[in-house]
Order: structure tokens, then C-alpha cells, then sequence
């Protein structure tokens, strides 16, 4: 097997206790995915602010752990210089396309910002890649395709086949990330890339206007249990509710499949 | 056979020093560190008779024996030189050395039944040939002189017995000075001797007292790691050890003193776990890897669960997994049992903790429950994760005065320590807030700007993350004025006490036992007699008694109390360690037993009621031994029982009567 170029796209995070900035931990759980399959052909990217000290992070977890690929001694971190505010999209996206890396890897969605876990849907559109969310595991790995193991409810998995390029999202299912050491989180290099007058950092506009407060804890729909037996109330207790009121539809074409989708945002008020 | 010996002692002399100055070499592999070596040097007797003793004698058959033995050996080997190669040939000399050749020989003879059935401790091997050796050397001594002094005639010796004298002298003098220089159970008195005199840390001898780095101290404190000098562009050095040879030099001739005795392998608490450690064993892979080799050739106990022969190393070469197993490591609790217990002085905590130091900082490999908490740390700024702002929610009913609105300064800063998210801890805080009040003591805390001292992190080998700690904590409490802090947890006490000095820290930092005592002394707390009859037990931690010798406060607390205090079998600088230090509750090598239920059988055996204890530490790890045994009861919560209360006094004076044990 040889071992693909792999580029994660890393972001910074923020702690769900202190709130102070660190790495995403899905993110983190990416490049572990990468080192564990590429060793020493990951790099990372990331843009945003260059004086960001919370990267350091992912530098820190290139080092040897027995038993996988080897790391190398300095990891690297190409940074796309750009304001926090700015949409990252068209940068990361001509990046992307230059670097010629085959498997890029991320977390599903980011810890701070908008958080709407679009950013790799965008880029897979944009370059024309192939894109994986969720996945739990990377099997296989070649040049040309990859054997991916996606995570689905309740510990359910579906093996896919992917022809590379391709953009993956990492689940939280996938194998907990290693401990990041001080000694290489310092030695890695950081790469920093100013962006060329052509590209041109599109502002983000429309996100001037939001207002940003602390997400609150969504209530839960209460599972109102009325089975008598122990067994009943086990798996009411157990199951992750929802489901069963859906519908499976195959075989639509198109413009049925976008109508139906419109019919129930419409039946959730998700559209009026 | 004059003219024998004179050609045999020079010659055994000069091969021995070219051994020492290969042994030199081999320590020299380590990082530099100027010495003063004249200094040392003149230093060196007076340490070994001072300071040593007291450390020696507390096994009081070889004391002894080695002051025979080797006093006997040194006046022999100067007096031969005298009489045999100098060729001052006299009776009052020659009555001098068959004294010497004598006291060696009896000295001698005490070796020799020690070794008859030898306690596990002791290595067998090499060690178990040296009484012969020494026989060997003595008796040629002694039968020689008396030619010289005329007891026996000139002409009686024949060429046979010149023959067997020869083979006996130099048999001796291969063994004791040839050894001495080149390896075998000899080596230790020339590596001992230096490292006496080049100790890495002279303030633990009493002629550097009150000088140096750790003033005034049992210079227990770590040292610092050089993170910036250690990371500079280029440099290929990394943080901590991982090889031999990245050990300081003088650590090398620490390692190489050893005498394999087995105090500390006696001592050690993890050893009598059953975990993989054995402080001996663990000193003899340092200089197996100094020198290069296996450990085949070692004839002692080894770690329990591994068998010799398996491990090897180089100066060069990675120590870990190579030549000891990581869970080697993670096994010690730093509680300095084995250092206090080492005759030679050896450091074996600083070891353990430099190639923690490497794990850690380097290799990203600390055990997983470590990991996350050292995370934890860096996120939340305690071990647990929890959010630091509520380190005072068990006080939300106390009112407790924060320092921040007392510009003009307190006599106490309690110091609160990460106890304050444990509610077994919380209980054991209200209690000190309750008798502070009682006694009328001006005191404050930081609240929610306090954080971890770090001690976890840097057991655990995380430097930087202790590092960075230290300095927010030291930059929050130069915010404030207070005469001293007051902590109910050993661990901030030495941390904040001896190792923020290195940072640019000092305060006066006391243990609640100290404070409690000093209440007790000036008459300040109204205590109730205690009912006839109780008894406790104290168990010493760690951190308080062998890391800053403070034995005598709580016990005098207890004492005042009015309770008979029992003695455990290991107490005072014997103290048993609860087995929660040095982050080994996290880290949780497996072993045969749990150190704690050891130490829970200590105090069972004392038949006490109460294990009075004071660190949350111990707490934790002997409350979570089964029933039937003591109750475990911190000193603060004593006190709070004995409290007499007047009844003006505010709610939480109540609390601890109320308290009913579960």
C-alpha cells in the first residue's frame, strides 16, 4: 500500500468547559486518521489567523506511535493567512487544487463560528471531488481509491469505495486522537502563506450582521415510556428515538426527490 | 615475600587507576555540569562520616561491620604501602598493620554471615564472592605482618607458604583495588566516594545547608527542565531522557555507586504492589546502560511479572522499551521511600521522572488517564476538567472573603488545591474554615483565579504544562498581600512552598497541620477531651513528612486532642506511601495488590479506630479500601469535632457535629 498524500484541513477549536481556544476535537481525531494512514506524507492546512497559538496543537501529535506509520520529526502546517471573519472556501479550494493532494481530511463540522459543517460540501463542490461524511475508519488507501468505513446511528457501518480525490469528514465514531507532546507541537513548522492579490479574500458579508451569543442547551423531547415491562422500558431507555415515522423513496428522479425534500421542510416549518 | 608484595601493590595500584579513569570516562558519556573538584574532594570525608552515617546506621549490623571492614581495609592498604613499597619496615608498623589486617578480618567475618542467608534484598552474584575476597585480603595482611613483628620467625616461611600468602594478597588486592577501579562489587566505594563529593544536589549534605538552590531545605524539590534552551532552532537535543547518556554525568555516577543493598527495593511501595518496579533493579539498568550490555548478569529481584536476560542497552541507544519497560515508570509514586532508605545517596525519584520527562514531552506516551489529564490542565486548569469557576461552590453558603477584596492584606491565603472539586475533600475544607473561624484567623482565598499547582503535571513529566501553570499562579498571587499560605493539601504545600522558588515564587506556605498546631500552641481553639479510650493512627504523606520533614506538627495536633496516637509499623520517614502520588492513581500500572489496601492493613494492624490522615491524596486512596478497617478522618475534621462551640457563632460551626460517618 502505498501511502497517499494526505492533507487534513484543521481548525481551531474551543473547550466546551473553559471555553479557551484549543484544537477541535474532531478535527484532531482527522489527523490522527491521516498519521495513523500516511505517516509521514500529512500536512495540514488551515486558514485564518497566522498569530493563532491553538494549531500548535495538531503539530504536537506528530510523533511515533508503535505499531503505525512513522511521522517524521517536524510536522508542517501550511496556514492560508487570512482574517478570522473572511469565507475560507475559495482560498482552501485553490490550495487545494495546486497542492495536488489526492485524500483530504477534516471534522464534521467546526467548533467556533458558524459551525455548519458546509465548508467541506463547498470545497467538494468547488473542486469537483468526491466527498465522505462521517466517516469512522479509512481501510484502504491507494493511489487511485480508497475503502472507507462510514459511520451510520447505533454503531451501524457502510463500507464505500471511493475514487480518489476526495474530501472526507471524520466522525466522532473514528479512533480517539494521541496525545499531543510539547517537544514536536514546538518544533513543527508553520508554514504561512500570504494570499496572492488575484485570489482575492472574498469578505464574508453577509456574517457581519450576525449576532454571536453562547448556544444554549436545546431542550429534549421528553420519551414518554408506556410499556409495562422491564424489557420495553430498556429499549425505549436505549433506543436514540425519532425514526419510524420516515419514508424510504428510491428509484426518484430528480426533480420528484427535490419536490418531496421541499414538501417536508415545508411539513417541519423549515420553509414557509 | 617483601619483595612480592612490593612489586604486586604498586602494580594492582596502577591497573585500578586506569580502571577509575575508564569508570570516569563512562560517567563522563552524560551531560556536562562544572564541579569544583578540590572542593569536592575535601568535602568528601566529612559527608561520608556525617553525613552518611545517620542514613547507614539505621541497619546497624553493617554499620558496624563496614566500619570494620572498611576502616580495616583503608589503615591495611596505607600501612602496606608504608611498610612494603615505601620500606619502612619496623615492629610498631608492622604491629599497626596486622591491627588493621585484623579489625578487617573480623569485620570480615559478620560479612561473610550476612551472606550465609542473605535477605532477599541483597543481590547474590558478584556480591556473594566478596567476603571470600575480602577473607582473602585480610588474612594475607594480618599473616604477613607477623614475620615483621617478629611473632613469628624471619625463616619460617617457606616457599610453599610465600606461594599461598602471594595467591591470598593478590587475590585481595585484585578484588579491592584492581575491582575497585574496573568493576565488581568493589567499584562502589571509588563511585561512592565521588559521588559524595559531586553530588548533583549537595544541599542534601550538611556543609551546603542553607546555600545553594534549595535553602534550608531536604532539597526534595525538582529540577527545572530548560525549556527554551532545549527547544533552540537546530538543536537536536530533546526534552528530557531518553538515552543514557542524556542523564547529567553526575547522575551516571550516582547510578554507578550503588551497592545493591535493597533498601529500597525493601522500601519500595510499588514494588510490594507487585507492580513492574524495583528502584534496584531500575539503578542497575542505568548502569547497565551507561556501560552497555544485558541484564543477564544481574542476581537480584527483578520486576515482579519480567524475567532478566530480556532487556539490554547502550549509551546511546533509546532506554524505553529497549532496556526497561515504560510501564517501569509509570509504576513509581514519588514517594522518595527509596531515596530516603539509599545509603549512597542515590536520586532515583530525579531519574524517573527525567525519562517521564522524554515520555511525555517527546513521545506523546503518558498512560491515557494521565494524558487527558494533563489536557485537562492545559483546558481547564485543573486535573478533572471541571469548570474553574466553581472551585467554590462548596463554600456557596460560607461567605468565605476572597483576597481580591482585601487590598490591604490577610494573615492566611488558604490555598484550596484541586480537593476543592472532590466532595470527600470539601468536607475536610469546611472543616478548616470552620475551625479558622472558631480561632479567630484572618484569612482569605483566591477562588476561582486559583489553579492547579501543577504538581501532577510535572510527576507526570509534563514540564511545560507545569511550567506554565506555576507562572500564572505565581503572576496571580503577586497581585495580593498576605503573610502566608495555608493549604490542606501536602502537594500545593511543597510545590508552592519549594518548587515555585525556581520560578520566581516565595512565600511562606504551611501545612494545615502547621497551622492547626500553632492555634493549639497560643491557646486560640476551645477543644473538648476527647473520649477515654480512642485511639488513632497518623499516616504521614508523603509530600509533608519525607518531602519537608514535617512529622511532629500533626502530631502534636492529635496529642492535644486528647487520643491515644498509635504508631503504624512504617511511620515518620518509613511512612508507606497511600499509593496516589506521582499521578500513579492515574496512570494505574496493575500489580498483585493495591498499595493502599497495603497501607490499610498498616493501620488495621495498630487496631486504631481513626486513620487520621492530611492530604486529599491519601484520603481518596484509603477511604477507597473495603471494609472492615479505621475510619479515615482528616485533621481538620478532628479538630472541627473537639471544637467547643459558643453559640453566637455562624451555621457552618455546627456542620462537622452533625456529620454522621457513612
Amino acid at each position: 500500500m502505498t501511502s497517499p498524500e494526505v492533507r487534513v484541513l484543521v481548525s481551531s477549536g474551543r473547550h466546551p468547559v473553559s471555553g479557551r481556544s484549543g484544537a477541535a476535537r474532531e478535527d484532531a481525531r482527522a489527523v490522527e486518521m491521516a498519521l495513523a494512514l500516511a505517516g509521514e506524507g500529512v500536512t495540514l492546512l488551515h486558514a485564518g489567523d497566522p498569530a493563532d497559538a491553538s494549531l500548535r496543537y495538531y503539530l504536537g501529535m506528530f510523533h511515533e506511535v508503535p505499531g503505525l506509520p512513522s511521522v517524521g520529526r517536524v510536522g508542517r502546517l501550511d496556514l492560508l493567512s487570512m482574517p478570522a471573519e473572511s469565507d475560507a472556501t475559495s482560498l482552501l479550494a485553490e490550495q487545494l487544487r495546486h497542492a495536488g493532494a489526492s485524500l483530504v481530511l477534516t471534522g464534521m463540522r467546526s467548533e467556533i463560528g458558524e459551525g455548519s459543517g458546509l465548508l467541506p460540501y463547498l470545497l467538494a463542490e468547488r473542486l469537483g471531488w468526491n466527498l465522505v461524511a462521517g466517516v469512522a475508519a479509512i481501510e484502504h488507501c491507494d493511489s487511485e481509491s480508497a475503502t472507507i468505513l462510514q459511520a451510520l446511528p447505533q454503531g451501524q457501518r457502510r463500507r464505500l469505495s471511493v475514487r480518489l480525490p476526495c474530501i472526507a469528514t471524520v466522525d466522532r465514531a473514528a479512533p480517539a486522537p494521541r496525545q499531543s507532546a510539547h517537544g514536536p507541537a514546538r518544533r513543527g513548522q508553520i508554514r504561512v502563506i500570504e494570499p496572492q492579490e488575484s485570489a482575492g479574500v472574498a469578505l464574508d458579508e453577509p456574517r457581519g450582521q450576525w449576532r454571536f451569543e453562547p448556544a444554549r442547551v436545546r431542550p429534549k423531547r421528553l420519551k414518554v415510556v408506556k410499556g409495562g415491562s422491564a424489557r420495553e422500558r430498556m429499549r425505549a431507555a436505549a433506543s436514540t428515538g425519532g425514526g419510524g415515522g420516515g419514508r424510504v423513496l428510491s428509484d426518484l428522479d430528480p426533480e420528484a426527490a427535490a419536490d418531496e425534500l421541499i414538501r417536508y421542510l415545508e411539513s417541519e416549518r423549515v420553509l414557509q | 615475600m617483601d619483595q612480592l608484595l612490593s612489586v604486586l601493590i604498586p602494580a594492582a595500584l596502577i591497573v585500578g587507576a586506569l580502571g577509575a579513569w575508564r569508570r570516569v570516562r563512562l560517567w563522563r558519556q552524560g551531560r556536562p555540569a562544572a564541579v569544583n573538584l578540590l572542593q569536592g574532594m575535601l568535602r568528601m570525608p566529612r559527608r561520608y562520616l556525617v553525613d552518611l552515617h545517620h542514613v547507614v546506621a539505621r541497619d546497624r549490623y553493617i554499620a558496624h561491620t563496614h566500619v570494620a571492614t572498611a576502616g580495616g581495609f583503608v589503615a591495611a592498604m596505607a600501612l602496606a604501602i608504608v611498610v612494603h613499597v615505601l620500606g619502612v619496615e619496623n615492629v610498631v608498623m608492622a604491629g599497626l598493620l596486622g591491627l588493621a589486617g585484623l579489625t578487617m578480618l573480623v569485620g570480615t567475618l559478620f560479612v561473610a554471615r550476612r551472606r550465609l542467608e542473605p535477605p532477599a534484598r541483597l543481590s547474590k552474584g558478584a556480591w556473594q564472592r566478596l567476603p571470600k575476597s575480602l577473607m582473602a585480603f585480610s588474612l594475607g595482611m594480618l599473616l604477613v605482618s607477623l614475620p615483621l613483628g617478629g611473632l613469628v620467625p624471619e625463616g619460617a616461611a617457606s616457599v610453599l607458604t610465600t606461594l599461598v600468602l602471594g595467591v591470598l594478597v593478590g587475590w585481595g588486592l585484585l578484588e579491592l583495588v584492581v575491582g575497585m577501579g574496573w568493576g565488581g562489587p568493589m567499584k562502589h566505594a571509588f563511585a561512592g566516594a565521588a559521588h559524595l563529593a559531586f553530588h548533583r544536589r549537595p544541599e542534601r549534605f550538611s556543609d551546603v545547608s542553607g546555600e545553594g538552590r534549595h535553602p534550608g531545605s531536604r532539597s526534595t524539590a525538582l529540577l527545572p527542565l530548560d525549556l527554551d534552551s532545549e527547544q533552540a532552532p537546530g538543536s537536536e537535543q530533546s526534552m528530557g531522557v531518553a538515552r543514557p547518556d542524556e542523564f547529567g554525568w553526575q547522575q551516571l555516577l550516582g547510578f554507578d555507586a550503588c551497592v545493591q543493598c535493597g533498601r529500597c527495593e525493601a522500601a519500595c511501595p510499588a514494588h510490594a504492589a507487585g507492580q513492574p518496579l524495583n528502584p534496584k533493579k531500575l539503578i542497575q539498568d542505568m548502569v547497565i546502560g551507561m556501560a552497555g550490555g544485558s541484564d543477564a548478569h544481574y542476581a537480584g529481584t527483578p520486576y515482579t511479572g519480567q524475567t532478566t536476560g530480556e532487556h539490554g542497552g547502550a549509551p546511546g541507544e533509546r532506554i524505553v522499551p529497549q532496556l526497561v519497560e515504560p510501564e517501569t515508570l509509570w509504576s513509581c509514586t514519588t514517594c522518595r521511600a527509596c531515596v530516603e532508605e539509599c545509603p549512597m545517596m542515590i536520586e532515583h525519584v530525579d531519574a524517573i521522572v527525567d525519562m517521564r520527562r522524554f515520555l511525555t514531552l517527546e513521545d506523546g506516551a503518558t498512560p491515557e488517564k494521565g494524558a487527558v489529564a494533563l489536557d485537562n490542565l492545559i483546558a481547564t486548569d485543573n486535573p478533572g476538567g471541571f469548570d474553574n469557576a466553581s472551585r467554590l461552590d462548596w463554600a456557596a453558603d460560607l461567605e468565605l472573603p476572597r483576597i481580591r477584596e482585601r487590598p490591604e492584606g490577610v494573615d492566611v491565603l488558604l490555598w484550596l488545591g484541586d480537593g476543592a472539586f472532590d466532595m470527600r475533600n470539601q468536607r475536610t475544607l469546611r472543616s478548616l474554615v470552620t475551625v479558622m473561624r472558631a480561632a479567630g484567623v484572618d484569612f482569605a482565598v483566591v477562588g476561582e483565579e486559583e489553579r492547579d499547582s501543577g504538581d501532577l503535571a510535572r510527576r507526570l513529566g509534563d514540564e511545560a504544562t507545569f511550567q506554565q501553570l506555576a507562572r500564572q499562579n505565581i503572576a496571580t498571587l503577586s497581585q495580593y498581600r498576605f503573610a502566608r499560605i495555608v493549604t490542606c493539601d501536602p502537594h500545593s504545600f511543597h510545590v508552592l512552598g519549594r518548587e515555585y522558588p525556581d520560578f520566581g515564587g516565595h512565600y511562606r506556605v504551611l501545612h494545615h497541620s502547621g497551622l492547626l498546631a500553632e492555634l493549639i500552641d497560643e491557646q486560640r481553639l476551645q477543644l473538648a477531651p476527647a473520649a477515654s479510650g480512642s485511639s488513632l493512627t497518623w499516616h504521614d504523606p508523603c509530600y509533608l513528612g519525607r518531602y519537608n520533614g514535617e512529622f511532629e506538627a500533626p502530631r502534636r495536633v492529635l496529642r492535644a486532642l486528647g487520643m491515644e496516637v498509635r504508631e503504624m509499623a512504617r511511620s515518620g520517614h518509613r511512612s508507606r506511601c497511600c499509593g496516589g502520588g506521582g499521578g500513579a492513581a492515574l496512570t494505574d500500572v496493575p500489580g498483585k495488590q493495591r498499595i493502599s489496601d497495603m497501607r490499610m492493613g498498616d493501620a488495621r494492624d495498630t487496631g486504631a479506630e481513626v486513620v487520621a490522615v492530611g492530604c486529599p491524596q491519601c484520603t481518596a486512596m484509603l477511604e477507597g479500601v473495603v471494609e472492615p478497617g479505621p475510619q479515615v478522618l482528616d485533621l481538620a475534621e478532628l479538630v472541627a469535632r473537639a471544637l467547643v462551640v459558643s453559640e453566637h457563632n455562624s451555621s457552618t460551626l455546627r456542620e462537622p457535629q452533625e456529620e454522621v460517618p457513612a
